[in-house]
Protein backbone atom coordinates (compact mmCIF):
# COMPACT_ATOMS: atom_id res chain seq x y z
CA UNK A 1 0.00 0.00 0.00
CA UNK A 2 2.63 2.04 1.39
CA UNK A 3 4.73 1.80 -1.78
CA UNK A 4 1.69 1.88 -3.88
CA UNK A 5 0.58 5.37 -2.68
CA UNK A 6 3.75 7.12 -3.13
CA UNK A 7 3.69 7.98 -6.94
CA UNK A 8 0.70 9.87 -6.40
CA UNK A 9 1.26 11.73 -3.15
CA UNK A 10 4.49 12.48 -5.07
CA UNK A 11 2.56 13.83 -7.91
CA UNK A 12 0.39 15.44 -5.99
CA UNK A 13 2.84 17.65 -3.68
CA UNK A 14 4.24 18.74 -6.70
CA UNK A 15 0.95 20.07 -8.32
CA UNK A 16 -0.13 21.51 -4.86
CA UNK A 17 -3.37 19.70 -5.19
CA UNK A 18 -3.66 16.71 -2.64
CA UNK A 19 -6.45 15.29 -1.15
CA UNK A 20 -10.13 14.15 -2.08
CA UNK A 21 -11.28 17.72 -2.88
CA UNK A 22 -8.99 17.62 -6.13
CA UNK A 23 -9.98 13.72 -6.48
CA UNK A 24 -13.73 15.09 -6.77
CA UNK A 25 -13.08 17.75 -8.65
CA UNK A 26 -11.54 15.42 -11.45
CA UNK A 27 -14.93 13.60 -12.28
CA UNK A 28 -16.10 15.27 -14.95
CA UNK A 29 -19.99 16.39 -14.13
CA UNK A 30 -18.56 17.89 -10.39
CA UNK A 31 -15.63 20.06 -11.93
CA UNK A 32 -18.10 21.18 -14.66
CA UNK A 33 -20.95 22.20 -12.07
CA UNK A 34 -18.44 23.50 -9.57
CA UNK A 35 -17.52 26.49 -12.19
CA UNK A 36 -20.99 26.47 -13.69
CA UNK A 37 -22.42 27.29 -10.48
CA UNK A 38 -21.35 30.64 -9.49
CA UNK A 39 -23.15 32.38 -12.93
CA UNK A 40 -26.10 29.78 -12.80
CA UNK A 41 -26.73 30.67 -9.71
CA UNK A 42 -26.40 34.39 -10.08
CA UNK A 43 -28.76 34.53 -13.05
CA UNK A 44 -31.22 32.12 -11.55
CA UNK A 45 -31.05 35.05 -8.80
CA UNK A 46 -31.11 37.88 -10.74
CA UNK A 47 -32.99 37.29 -13.90
CA UNK A 48 -35.02 34.01 -13.17
CA UNK A 49 -36.28 35.28 -10.43
CA UNK A 50 -37.30 38.96 -11.15
CA UNK A 51 -38.56 37.28 -14.45
CA UNK A 52 -41.31 35.10 -12.16
CA UNK A 53 -41.65 37.77 -9.67
CA UNK A 54 -42.17 40.51 -12.00
CA UNK A 55 -45.25 37.74 -13.55
CA UNK A 56 -46.55 38.02 -10.68
CA UNK A 57 -46.39 42.00 -9.89
CA UNK A 58 -48.56 42.58 -13.27
CA UNK A 59 -51.24 40.63 -11.83
CA UNK A 60 -51.30 42.60 -8.76
CA UNK A 61 -52.90 46.40 -8.20
CA UNK A 62 -49.20 47.25 -6.67
CA UNK A 63 -48.54 51.01 -6.82
CA UNK A 64 -46.23 53.01 -4.98
CA UNK A 65 -46.40 53.17 -1.27
CA UNK A 66 -49.94 50.49 -1.39
CA UNK A 67 -49.86 47.02 -0.63
CA UNK A 68 -50.33 44.33 -3.73
CA UNK A 69 -53.94 42.43 -4.15
CA UNK A 70 -53.83 40.00 -6.73
CA UNK A 71 -56.01 40.85 -9.25
CA UNK A 72 -55.51 38.05 -12.16
CA UNK A 73 -55.66 38.95 -15.43
CA UNK A 74 -57.43 42.42 -15.02
CA UNK A 75 -53.96 44.23 -15.67
CA UNK A 76 -53.87 42.86 -19.41
CA UNK A 77 -57.25 43.54 -19.83
CA UNK A 78 -57.53 46.96 -18.77
CA UNK A 79 -54.38 47.20 -21.36
CA UNK A 80 -56.78 46.22 -24.60
CA UNK A 81 -59.30 48.31 -23.86
CA UNK A 82 -56.67 51.22 -23.09
CA UNK A 83 -56.34 53.51 -26.50
CA UNK A 84 -52.64 54.20 -25.61
CA UNK A 85 -51.84 50.50 -25.53
CA UNK A 86 -52.53 49.79 -28.85
CA UNK A 87 -50.80 53.13 -30.45
CA UNK A 88 -47.33 52.03 -28.36
CA UNK A 89 -48.14 48.84 -29.96
CA UNK A 90 -48.49 50.54 -32.84
CA UNK A 91 -45.51 52.92 -32.84
CA UNK A 92 -43.13 50.25 -31.46
CA UNK A 93 -43.88 48.22 -34.54
CA UNK A 94 -43.27 50.81 -36.71
CA UNK A 95 -39.98 52.05 -35.02
CA UNK A 96 -38.37 48.57 -34.92
CA UNK A 97 -39.87 47.95 -38.62
CA UNK A 98 -38.68 50.95 -39.88
CA UNK A 99 -35.51 51.33 -38.23
CA UNK A 100 -34.58 48.02 -38.63
CA UNK A 101 -35.32 48.00 -42.94
CA UNK A 102 -32.89 51.11 -42.27
CA UNK A 103 -30.03 50.17 -40.55
CA UNK A 104 -29.84 46.88 -42.77
CA UNK A 105 -29.90 48.32 -45.72
CA UNK A 106 -27.67 51.05 -44.61
CA UNK A 107 -25.51 48.44 -42.99
CA UNK A 108 -24.44 46.33 -45.79
CA UNK A 109 -24.19 49.26 -48.63
CA UNK A 110 -21.43 50.51 -45.57
CA UNK A 111 -20.52 46.87 -45.56
CA UNK A 112 -19.62 46.49 -49.29
CA UNK A 113 -18.24 49.64 -49.59
CA UNK A 114 -15.63 49.03 -47.19
CA UNK A 115 -15.04 45.72 -48.92
CA UNK A 116 -12.30 47.57 -51.25
CA UNK A 117 -8.93 48.26 -51.11
CA UNK A 118 -8.44 51.55 -49.95
CA UNK A 119 -5.78 53.87 -47.58
CA UNK A 120 -5.97 53.69 -43.84
CA UNK A 121 -8.86 51.31 -43.45
CA UNK A 122 -8.55 50.30 -40.22
CA UNK A 123 -8.77 53.76 -39.05
CA UNK A 124 -12.01 54.73 -40.97
CA UNK A 125 -13.50 51.28 -39.68
CA UNK A 126 -12.57 52.40 -36.27
CA UNK A 127 -14.32 55.75 -37.34
CA UNK A 128 -17.61 54.29 -38.43
CA UNK A 129 -17.77 52.34 -35.20
CA UNK A 130 -17.77 55.23 -32.78
CA UNK A 131 -21.78 55.97 -32.91
CA UNK A 132 -21.87 52.40 -31.33
CA UNK A 133 -19.10 52.75 -28.82
CA UNK A 134 -20.10 56.60 -27.68
CA UNK A 135 -23.00 55.96 -24.62
CA UNK A 136 -26.46 56.18 -26.49
CA UNK A 137 -27.82 58.91 -23.48
CA UNK A 138 -24.56 61.69 -24.37
CA UNK A 139 -25.15 60.94 -28.39
CA UNK A 140 -29.07 61.52 -27.92
CA UNK A 141 -28.25 64.64 -26.14
CA UNK A 142 -26.44 65.70 -29.89
CA UNK A 143 -29.29 64.79 -32.03
CA UNK A 144 -32.00 66.32 -29.37
CA UNK A 145 -30.23 69.84 -29.94
CA UNK A 146 -29.83 68.78 -33.85
CA UNK A 147 -33.51 68.48 -33.83
CA UNK A 148 -34.37 71.36 -31.34
CA UNK A 149 -37.13 73.55 -32.25
CA UNK A 150 -35.44 76.85 -32.64
CA UNK A 151 -31.87 76.08 -33.06
CA UNK A 152 -32.17 72.88 -35.52
CA UNK A 153 -29.31 73.16 -37.62
CA UNK A 154 -31.00 70.51 -39.72
CA UNK A 155 -33.74 73.25 -40.09
CA UNK A 156 -31.08 75.62 -40.64
CA UNK A 157 -29.27 73.89 -43.65
CA UNK A 158 -32.47 73.52 -45.28
CA UNK A 159 -33.78 77.35 -45.07
CA UNK A 160 -30.68 78.19 -46.44
CA UNK A 161 -30.77 75.99 -49.05
CA UNK A 162 -33.56 77.29 -50.14
CA UNK A 163 -35.82 74.03 -49.93
CA UNK A 164 -38.21 75.57 -46.73
CA UNK A 165 -39.01 78.83 -45.42
CA UNK A 166 -39.26 77.76 -42.26
CA UNK A 167 -37.88 74.29 -40.73
CA UNK A 168 -40.23 72.20 -38.74
CA UNK A 169 -40.48 71.12 -35.44
CA UNK A 170 -39.00 67.90 -35.35
CA UNK A 171 -39.72 66.78 -31.97
CA UNK A 172 -42.83 68.64 -31.63
CA UNK A 173 -45.11 67.18 -34.71
CA UNK A 174 -45.99 63.31 -33.88
CA UNK A 175 -45.11 61.94 -36.77
CA UNK A 176 -41.86 63.87 -38.03
CA UNK A 177 -40.98 62.66 -33.93
CA UNK A 178 -41.05 59.24 -34.96
CA UNK A 179 -38.87 59.94 -38.09
CA UNK A 180 -36.18 61.74 -35.58
CA UNK A 181 -36.10 59.02 -33.04
CA UNK A 182 -35.95 55.87 -35.78
CA UNK A 183 -33.20 58.54 -37.36
CA UNK A 184 -31.09 58.21 -34.19
CA UNK A 185 -31.58 55.13 -33.82
CA UNK A 186 -30.58 53.93 -37.31
CA UNK A 187 -27.10 56.31 -36.90
CA UNK A 188 -26.39 54.22 -33.96
CA UNK A 189 -27.15 50.63 -35.46
CA UNK A 190 -25.41 50.91 -38.71
CA UNK A 191 -21.92 50.44 -37.54
CA UNK A 192 -23.03 47.11 -35.55
CA UNK A 193 -24.75 45.98 -39.18
CA UNK A 194 -22.04 46.83 -41.10
CA UNK A 195 -18.63 45.73 -39.24
CA UNK A 196 -20.14 42.89 -38.58
CA UNK A 197 -21.37 41.94 -42.53
CA UNK A 198 -17.87 43.34 -43.38
CA UNK A 199 -16.22 40.74 -41.86
CA UNK A 200 -18.67 38.52 -43.03
CA UNK A 201 -17.71 39.27 -46.56
CA UNK A 202 -14.00 39.11 -45.96
CA UNK A 203 -14.75 35.19 -45.50
CA UNK A 204 -16.17 34.52 -48.78
CA UNK A 205 -13.37 33.15 -50.67
CA UNK A 206 -12.19 34.96 -53.67
CA UNK A 207 -12.21 32.39 -56.13
CA UNK A 208 -15.72 31.94 -55.90
CA UNK A 209 -15.81 35.16 -57.65
CA UNK A 210 -13.47 34.25 -60.16
CA UNK A 211 -15.50 31.17 -60.79
CA UNK A 212 -18.40 33.19 -61.35
CA UNK A 213 -17.06 35.89 -62.97
CA UNK A 214 -15.32 33.11 -65.76
CA UNK A 215 -18.77 31.76 -66.15
CA UNK A 216 -20.32 34.94 -67.85
CA UNK A 217 -21.93 36.59 -64.54
CA UNK A 218 -22.62 39.76 -64.02
CA UNK A 219 -21.49 41.82 -61.08
CA UNK A 220 -25.03 42.15 -60.29
CA UNK A 221 -25.49 38.51 -60.48
CA UNK A 222 -22.23 37.45 -58.46
CA UNK A 223 -24.15 40.02 -55.91
CA UNK A 224 -27.03 37.76 -55.89
CA UNK A 225 -25.71 34.56 -56.36
CA UNK A 226 -22.83 34.45 -54.03
CA UNK A 227 -22.49 37.72 -51.86
CA UNK A 228 -26.24 36.96 -50.38
CA UNK A 229 -26.12 32.75 -50.17
CA UNK A 230 -22.57 33.72 -48.16
CA UNK A 231 -24.28 36.61 -46.22
CA UNK A 232 -27.39 35.20 -45.44
CA UNK A 233 -26.41 33.10 -42.05
CA UNK A 234 -25.43 36.70 -40.56
CA UNK A 235 -27.61 39.02 -41.62
CA UNK A 236 -30.19 36.66 -39.84
CA UNK A 237 -28.65 36.43 -36.46
CA UNK A 238 -27.17 40.54 -36.74
CA UNK A 239 -31.02 41.53 -37.83
CA UNK A 240 -32.78 39.23 -35.15
CA UNK A 241 -30.40 40.64 -31.96
CA UNK A 242 -30.60 44.10 -33.81
CA UNK A 243 -34.97 43.38 -33.27
CA UNK A 244 -34.63 42.45 -30.06
CA UNK A 245 -32.41 45.32 -28.88
CA UNK A 246 -34.59 48.01 -31.05
CA UNK A 247 -38.05 46.19 -29.80
CA UNK A 248 -37.42 46.77 -26.39
CA UNK A 249 -34.95 50.20 -26.63
CA UNK A 250 -35.84 53.03 -24.21
CA UNK A 251 -32.86 55.00 -24.20
CA UNK A 252 -33.01 56.96 -27.01
CA UNK A 253 -37.09 57.57 -27.02
CA UNK A 254 -36.53 58.28 -23.18
CA UNK A 255 -34.03 61.19 -24.05
CA UNK A 256 -35.06 62.33 -27.20
CA UNK A 257 -39.37 62.78 -26.53
CA UNK A 258 -39.87 60.97 -23.49
CA UNK A 259 -42.69 59.30 -25.16
CA UNK A 260 -44.25 62.48 -26.72
CA UNK A 261 -45.97 64.38 -28.08
CA UNK A 262 -49.07 63.13 -26.57
CA UNK A 263 -48.01 59.14 -26.90
CA UNK A 264 -46.85 59.48 -30.73
CA UNK A 265 -43.44 58.17 -30.01
CA UNK A 266 -43.92 56.10 -26.32
CA UNK A 267 -43.11 52.63 -26.92
CA UNK A 268 -43.71 49.46 -24.52
CA UNK A 269 -40.39 50.29 -22.47
CA UNK A 270 -40.68 53.94 -22.31
CA UNK A 271 -44.55 53.97 -21.69
CA UNK A 272 -44.48 51.14 -18.76
CA UNK A 273 -41.80 53.09 -17.13
CA UNK A 274 -43.90 56.28 -17.22
CA UNK A 275 -46.58 54.31 -15.99
CA UNK A 276 -44.46 52.45 -12.64
CA UNK A 277 -42.20 55.08 -11.95
CA UNK A 278 -43.75 58.44 -13.26
CA UNK A 279 -47.55 57.44 -11.86
CA UNK A 280 -46.52 55.10 -9.27
CA UNK A 281 -48.58 52.11 -11.17
CA UNK A 282 -46.21 49.40 -10.93
CA UNK A 283 -48.79 46.57 -11.60
CA UNK A 284 -49.89 47.93 -14.71
CA UNK A 285 -46.19 48.90 -15.59
CA UNK A 286 -45.35 45.07 -15.22
CA UNK A 287 -47.92 44.35 -17.68
CA UNK A 288 -46.76 46.66 -20.19
CA UNK A 289 -43.69 45.61 -20.06
CA UNK A 290 -44.19 41.91 -19.81
CA UNK A 291 -46.20 42.48 -23.23
CA UNK A 292 -43.09 43.05 -25.15
CA UNK A 293 -42.00 39.26 -23.92
CA UNK A 294 -44.49 37.58 -26.58
CA UNK A 295 -43.04 38.71 -29.50
CA UNK A 296 -39.45 38.72 -28.29
CA UNK A 297 -39.67 35.31 -26.98
CA UNK A 298 -40.46 34.57 -30.40
CA UNK A 299 -37.28 36.07 -32.18
CA UNK A 300 -35.35 34.64 -28.95
CA UNK A 301 -36.47 31.25 -29.73
CA UNK A 302 -36.00 31.57 -33.14
CA UNK A 303 -32.34 32.79 -32.62
CA UNK A 304 -31.42 30.43 -29.91
CA UNK A 305 -32.27 27.85 -32.19
CA UNK A 306 -30.36 29.16 -35.00
CA UNK A 307 -27.16 29.64 -32.91
CA UNK A 308 -27.62 25.74 -31.30
CA UNK A 309 -27.72 24.53 -35.47
CA UNK A 310 -25.20 26.25 -36.40
CA UNK A 311 -22.89 24.90 -33.88
CA UNK B 1 -7.68 56.84 -70.47
CA UNK B 2 -8.12 54.22 -68.57
CA UNK B 3 -6.58 55.60 -65.53
CA UNK B 4 -9.16 58.37 -65.25
CA UNK B 5 -11.91 55.67 -66.22
CA UNK B 6 -10.51 53.84 -63.01
CA UNK B 7 -10.44 56.74 -61.18
CA UNK B 8 -14.02 57.87 -61.48
CA UNK B 9 -15.23 54.23 -60.89
CA UNK B 10 -13.37 54.28 -57.72
CA UNK B 11 -14.90 57.67 -56.95
CA UNK B 12 -18.55 56.42 -57.63
CA UNK B 13 -18.07 53.00 -55.76
CA UNK B 14 -15.38 54.15 -53.22
CA UNK B 15 -14.98 57.50 -52.32
CA UNK B 16 -18.30 59.23 -52.77
CA UNK B 17 -20.01 56.73 -50.56
CA UNK B 18 -17.71 56.73 -47.99
CA UNK B 19 -17.54 60.82 -47.54
CA UNK B 20 -21.45 60.09 -47.35
CA UNK B 21 -21.34 57.43 -44.70
CA UNK B 22 -18.32 59.14 -42.54
CA UNK B 23 -20.35 62.71 -42.95
CA UNK B 24 -23.60 61.41 -41.37
CA UNK B 25 -21.33 59.04 -38.86
CA UNK B 26 -19.31 61.79 -37.28
CA UNK B 27 -21.61 65.30 -37.71
CA UNK B 28 -22.93 64.53 -34.47
CA UNK B 29 -19.79 64.15 -33.43
CA UNK B 30 -18.61 67.48 -34.75
CA UNK B 31 -21.56 69.07 -33.54
CA UNK B 32 -21.53 68.35 -30.01
CA UNK B 33 -17.76 69.72 -29.82
CA UNK B 34 -18.90 72.75 -31.44
CA UNK B 35 -21.66 73.59 -29.39
CA UNK B 36 -19.54 72.64 -26.22
CA UNK B 37 -16.79 75.35 -27.23
CA UNK B 38 -19.62 78.17 -28.28
CA UNK B 39 -20.43 81.15 -25.69
CA UNK B 40 -23.81 81.64 -24.95
CA UNK B 41 -24.41 84.70 -26.68
CA UNK B 42 -23.52 82.92 -29.77
CA UNK B 43 -25.06 79.28 -29.11
CA UNK B 44 -28.76 80.92 -29.01
CA UNK B 45 -27.98 83.69 -32.11
CA UNK B 46 -29.77 82.79 -35.24
CA UNK B 47 -27.37 85.23 -37.45
CA UNK B 48 -25.07 83.52 -36.88
CA UNK B 49 -23.23 80.18 -39.23
CA UNK B 50 -23.85 77.60 -36.58
CA UNK B 51 -21.07 75.36 -37.99
CA UNK B 52 -18.91 77.83 -37.29
CA UNK B 53 -17.49 78.96 -33.89
CA UNK B 54 -16.16 82.39 -33.68
CA UNK B 55 -15.13 83.02 -30.24
CA UNK B 56 -14.56 79.93 -28.79
CA UNK B 57 -14.94 79.36 -24.69
CA UNK B 58 -13.82 76.62 -22.13
CA UNK B 59 -16.56 78.29 -20.05
CA UNK B 60 -19.06 75.40 -20.23
CA UNK B 61 -16.19 72.84 -19.63
CA UNK B 62 -15.60 75.02 -16.27
CA UNK B 63 -18.93 75.13 -15.47
CA UNK B 64 -19.71 71.33 -15.78
CA UNK B 65 -16.22 70.45 -13.63
CA UNK B 66 -16.60 72.79 -11.01
CA UNK B 67 -20.50 73.29 -10.74
CA UNK B 68 -21.88 69.46 -11.50
CA UNK B 69 -20.55 66.14 -9.66
CA UNK B 70 -18.97 65.53 -13.35
CA UNK B 71 -16.19 64.00 -11.98
CA UNK B 72 -17.77 62.14 -9.06
CA UNK B 73 -20.17 60.95 -12.04
CA UNK B 74 -17.26 59.96 -13.97
CA UNK B 75 -15.45 57.96 -11.07
CA UNK B 76 -18.26 56.31 -10.38
CA UNK B 77 -19.02 55.19 -13.85
CA UNK B 78 -15.54 53.45 -14.44
CA UNK B 79 -15.47 52.40 -10.89
CA UNK B 80 -18.49 50.10 -11.84
CA UNK B 81 -17.82 49.59 -15.70
CA UNK B 82 -14.30 47.79 -14.37
CA UNK B 83 -15.51 46.02 -11.61
CA UNK B 84 -18.69 44.73 -13.32
CA UNK B 85 -16.50 43.61 -16.51
CA UNK B 86 -13.97 41.89 -14.11
CA UNK B 87 -16.64 40.33 -12.12
CA UNK B 88 -18.50 39.09 -15.63
CA UNK B 89 -15.28 38.08 -17.06
CA UNK B 90 -14.60 35.89 -14.53
CA UNK B 91 -17.81 34.06 -13.69
CA UNK B 92 -17.94 34.07 -17.16
CA UNK B 93 -15.41 32.83 -18.23
CA UNK B 94 -15.77 29.92 -15.43
CA UNK B 95 -18.95 29.06 -17.30
CA UNK B 96 -17.79 29.06 -20.76
CA UNK B 97 -14.92 26.51 -19.83
CA UNK B 98 -17.12 23.40 -19.09
CA UNK B 99 -19.50 24.44 -21.73
CA UNK B 100 -17.00 24.38 -24.41
CA UNK B 101 -14.87 21.48 -23.25
CA UNK B 102 -16.60 18.58 -20.84
CA UNK B 103 -19.85 16.74 -21.01
CA UNK B 104 -22.28 16.59 -18.34
CA UNK B 105 -25.72 16.15 -17.74
CA UNK B 106 -27.92 19.51 -18.25
CA UNK B 107 -25.03 20.87 -20.60
CA UNK B 108 -27.30 21.93 -23.30
CA UNK B 109 -30.09 23.35 -20.84
CA UNK B 110 -27.67 25.60 -19.60
CA UNK B 111 -26.53 26.99 -23.02
CA UNK B 112 -29.73 27.67 -24.03
CA UNK B 113 -30.83 29.86 -20.56
CA UNK B 114 -27.64 31.45 -21.05
CA UNK B 115 -27.43 32.50 -24.78
CA UNK B 116 -31.83 33.26 -23.82
CA UNK B 117 -30.90 35.04 -20.52
CA UNK B 118 -28.41 37.66 -22.63
CA UNK B 119 -31.32 38.50 -25.16
CA UNK B 120 -33.68 39.39 -22.39
CA UNK B 121 -34.18 43.24 -22.45
CA UNK B 122 -33.62 45.36 -19.05
CA UNK B 123 -36.46 46.96 -20.42
CA UNK B 124 -38.69 44.01 -19.13
CA UNK B 125 -36.85 43.23 -15.92
CA UNK B 126 -36.61 46.62 -14.44
CA UNK B 127 -39.78 47.25 -12.35
CA UNK B 128 -39.51 43.95 -10.26
CA UNK B 129 -35.78 44.86 -10.12
CA UNK B 130 -36.38 47.85 -8.87
CA UNK B 131 -38.51 46.52 -5.71
CA UNK B 132 -35.70 43.52 -5.41
CA UNK B 133 -33.07 45.94 -5.18
CA UNK B 134 -34.92 48.22 -3.08
CA UNK B 135 -35.45 44.89 -0.82
CA UNK B 136 -31.75 44.30 -0.20
CA UNK B 137 -31.10 47.70 0.89
CA UNK B 138 -28.96 48.86 -2.26
CA UNK B 139 -30.89 51.92 -3.86
CA UNK B 140 -28.39 55.15 -3.87
CA UNK B 141 -25.90 52.69 -3.68
CA UNK B 142 -23.00 51.60 -6.59
CA UNK B 143 -23.91 48.60 -4.95
CA UNK B 144 -27.40 47.91 -7.08
CA UNK B 145 -25.18 48.35 -10.41
CA UNK B 146 -22.88 46.45 -9.62
CA UNK B 147 -25.42 43.22 -8.53
CA UNK B 148 -27.62 44.49 -11.74
CA UNK B 149 -24.82 44.61 -14.39
CA UNK B 150 -23.57 40.94 -14.18
CA UNK B 151 -27.18 39.82 -15.60
CA UNK B 152 -26.10 41.03 -19.35
CA UNK B 153 -22.42 41.34 -18.78
CA UNK B 154 -22.43 37.31 -17.50
CA UNK B 155 -24.50 35.85 -20.73
CA UNK B 156 -22.52 37.96 -23.35
CA UNK B 157 -19.02 37.14 -21.74
CA UNK B 158 -20.03 33.10 -21.41
CA UNK B 159 -21.51 32.83 -24.70
CA UNK B 160 -18.21 35.14 -26.69
CA UNK B 161 -15.64 32.61 -24.57
CA UNK B 162 -17.80 29.52 -25.32
CA UNK B 163 -16.71 30.17 -29.10
CA UNK B 164 -13.26 31.49 -28.38
CA UNK B 165 -12.80 28.36 -26.28
CA UNK B 166 -13.53 25.57 -28.71
CA UNK B 167 -11.20 27.60 -31.24
CA UNK B 168 -8.10 26.44 -29.10
CA UNK B 169 -6.96 22.98 -30.05
CA UNK B 170 -7.70 20.02 -27.17
CA UNK B 171 -4.74 18.33 -27.77
CA UNK B 172 -2.79 21.26 -25.53
CA UNK B 173 -4.87 20.06 -22.48
CA UNK B 174 -4.88 16.26 -23.29
CA UNK B 175 -1.20 16.78 -23.05
CA UNK B 176 -1.02 18.55 -20.05
CA UNK B 177 -3.58 16.26 -18.50
CA UNK B 178 -1.11 13.09 -19.18
CA UNK B 179 1.39 14.78 -17.65
CA UNK B 180 -0.65 14.80 -14.45
CA UNK B 181 -2.26 18.29 -14.63
CA UNK B 182 -5.76 18.25 -13.02
CA UNK B 183 -9.03 19.38 -15.05
CA UNK B 184 -8.20 23.08 -13.01
CA UNK B 185 -5.04 23.45 -13.63
CA UNK B 186 -5.22 22.47 -17.13
CA UNK B 187 -7.86 25.27 -17.86
CA UNK B 188 -6.10 27.93 -15.86
CA UNK B 189 -2.20 27.24 -17.14
CA UNK B 190 -2.93 26.05 -20.32
CA UNK B 191 -6.18 27.52 -22.01
CA UNK B 192 -6.64 30.65 -20.17
CA UNK B 193 -3.38 32.21 -21.50
CA UNK B 194 -4.19 31.06 -25.17
CA UNK B 195 -7.45 32.41 -24.65
CA UNK B 196 -6.05 36.01 -23.73
CA UNK B 197 -7.15 38.10 -26.96
CA UNK B 198 -10.76 36.22 -26.09
CA UNK B 199 -10.80 37.28 -22.73
CA UNK B 200 -9.68 40.87 -24.00
CA UNK B 201 -12.32 41.24 -26.48
CA UNK B 202 -15.30 40.18 -23.65
CA UNK B 203 -13.75 42.88 -21.33
CA UNK B 204 -13.47 45.48 -23.58
CA UNK B 205 -17.10 44.57 -24.69
CA UNK B 206 -18.34 44.47 -21.42
CA UNK B 207 -17.16 47.70 -20.30
CA UNK B 208 -18.55 49.65 -23.07
CA UNK B 209 -21.92 47.91 -22.46
CA UNK B 210 -21.50 48.93 -18.87
CA UNK B 211 -20.62 52.49 -19.46
CA UNK B 212 -23.57 52.88 -21.84
CA UNK B 213 -26.31 51.30 -19.44
CA UNK B 214 -28.89 53.88 -18.56
CA UNK B 215 -32.05 52.60 -17.01
CA UNK B 216 -31.16 50.68 -13.74
CA UNK B 217 -29.01 53.38 -13.05
CA UNK B 218 -31.87 56.04 -13.13
CA UNK B 219 -33.79 53.59 -11.21
CA UNK B 220 -31.86 53.01 -8.30
CA UNK B 221 -29.66 55.90 -8.32
CA UNK B 222 -31.24 59.35 -7.04
CA UNK B 223 -28.96 61.44 -5.20
CA UNK B 224 -26.31 63.33 -7.38
CA UNK B 225 -22.76 61.82 -5.84
CA UNK B 226 -23.48 58.19 -6.99
CA UNK B 227 -25.03 58.88 -10.45
CA UNK B 228 -23.09 57.47 -13.33
CA UNK B 229 -22.67 60.11 -16.38
CA UNK B 230 -25.57 59.25 -18.61
CA UNK B 231 -27.98 59.77 -15.21
CA UNK B 232 -26.08 63.36 -13.93
CA UNK B 233 -25.87 64.74 -17.07
CA UNK B 234 -30.09 64.02 -17.93
CA UNK B 235 -30.88 64.84 -14.53
CA UNK B 236 -28.97 67.68 -13.49
CA UNK B 237 -28.18 69.73 -16.68
CA UNK B 238 -32.18 70.06 -17.81
CA UNK B 239 -33.74 71.13 -15.05
CA UNK B 240 -37.64 71.49 -16.19
CA UNK B 241 -38.11 73.02 -19.61
CA UNK B 242 -34.32 74.51 -18.64
CA UNK B 243 -31.70 73.21 -20.91
CA UNK B 244 -28.38 74.31 -20.39
CA UNK B 245 -27.15 73.28 -23.80
CA UNK B 246 -23.35 74.17 -23.56
CA UNK B 247 -22.98 71.99 -20.72
CA UNK B 248 -25.16 69.28 -21.74
CA UNK B 249 -22.80 68.77 -24.61
CA UNK B 250 -19.63 69.83 -22.75
CA UNK B 251 -20.77 66.61 -20.72
CA UNK B 252 -21.63 64.90 -23.41
CA UNK B 253 -17.90 65.26 -25.19
CA UNK B 254 -16.07 64.94 -21.67
CA UNK B 255 -18.43 61.27 -21.09
CA UNK B 256 -17.79 60.01 -24.33
CA UNK B 257 -13.66 60.80 -24.29
CA UNK B 258 -12.47 58.03 -21.79
CA UNK B 259 -15.07 55.21 -23.73
CA UNK B 260 -13.33 56.46 -27.12
CA UNK B 261 -9.80 56.23 -25.76
CA UNK B 262 -9.67 53.14 -24.02
CA UNK B 263 -11.47 52.18 -27.67
CA UNK B 264 -9.01 52.85 -29.59
CA UNK B 265 -6.27 51.59 -27.94
CA UNK B 266 -8.01 48.16 -28.55
CA UNK B 267 -10.32 48.18 -31.63
CA UNK B 268 -9.22 44.93 -33.20
CA UNK B 269 -10.24 43.12 -30.02
CA UNK B 270 -13.42 45.29 -30.00
CA UNK B 271 -14.46 43.53 -33.35
CA UNK B 272 -13.58 40.80 -32.85
CA UNK B 273 -15.87 40.78 -30.26
CA UNK B 274 -18.39 42.22 -31.78
CA UNK B 275 -18.87 40.30 -34.74
CA UNK B 276 -17.25 36.82 -32.78
CA UNK B 277 -21.15 36.11 -32.22
CA UNK B 278 -22.53 36.78 -35.65
CA UNK B 279 -19.30 35.49 -37.42
CA UNK B 280 -17.99 32.25 -37.58
CA UNK B 281 -14.28 31.62 -38.65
Amino acid sequence: MAVRSRPYVAAGVRLGQPGWVGRLFEHEAVFSWAMLAPAVLFLLAFVAYPFCYGLYISMTDLATGRAAHFVGLRNFIANTQDPAFWQVTRNTFIYTGGATVLKLLGGLLLALVMNQQFRAKNAVRAAFLLPWIVPTVLSAIAWMWIFDPTFSVINWVLVHLGLVARGPAWLGDGNLAMVAVIIANVWRGIPFYAITLLAALQTIPADLYEAAAIDGASPSQRFVHVTIPFLKPVLAIVTMFSVIWTFSDFQLVYVLTGGGPANATNLFATYAFNLAMGAGQLGQGASIALSMFPPLLLVILALTLYLRRSD
Amino acid sequence: MVGTHTWRVRTLRLYLPLAFFLLLTLFPFYWMLVTSLKPNEELYNLRNNPLLVYHPTLAHYVGVLLQTNFLRWTVNTLLVAVVTSVLSLVLGAMAAYPLARTRFPGAALVAVGIAATYLVPQTLLFIPMADIINALGLSNSLLSLVVTYPTFLIPFCAWLLMGYFKSIPRELEEAARIDGASRFQAMVRVVLPLAVPGLLSAFIFAFTLSQNEFLYALIFLTKSEIRTVPVGAIAELIRGDVFFWGQLMAAAVLGSVPVAVIYSFFVEYYVAGLTAGAVKG
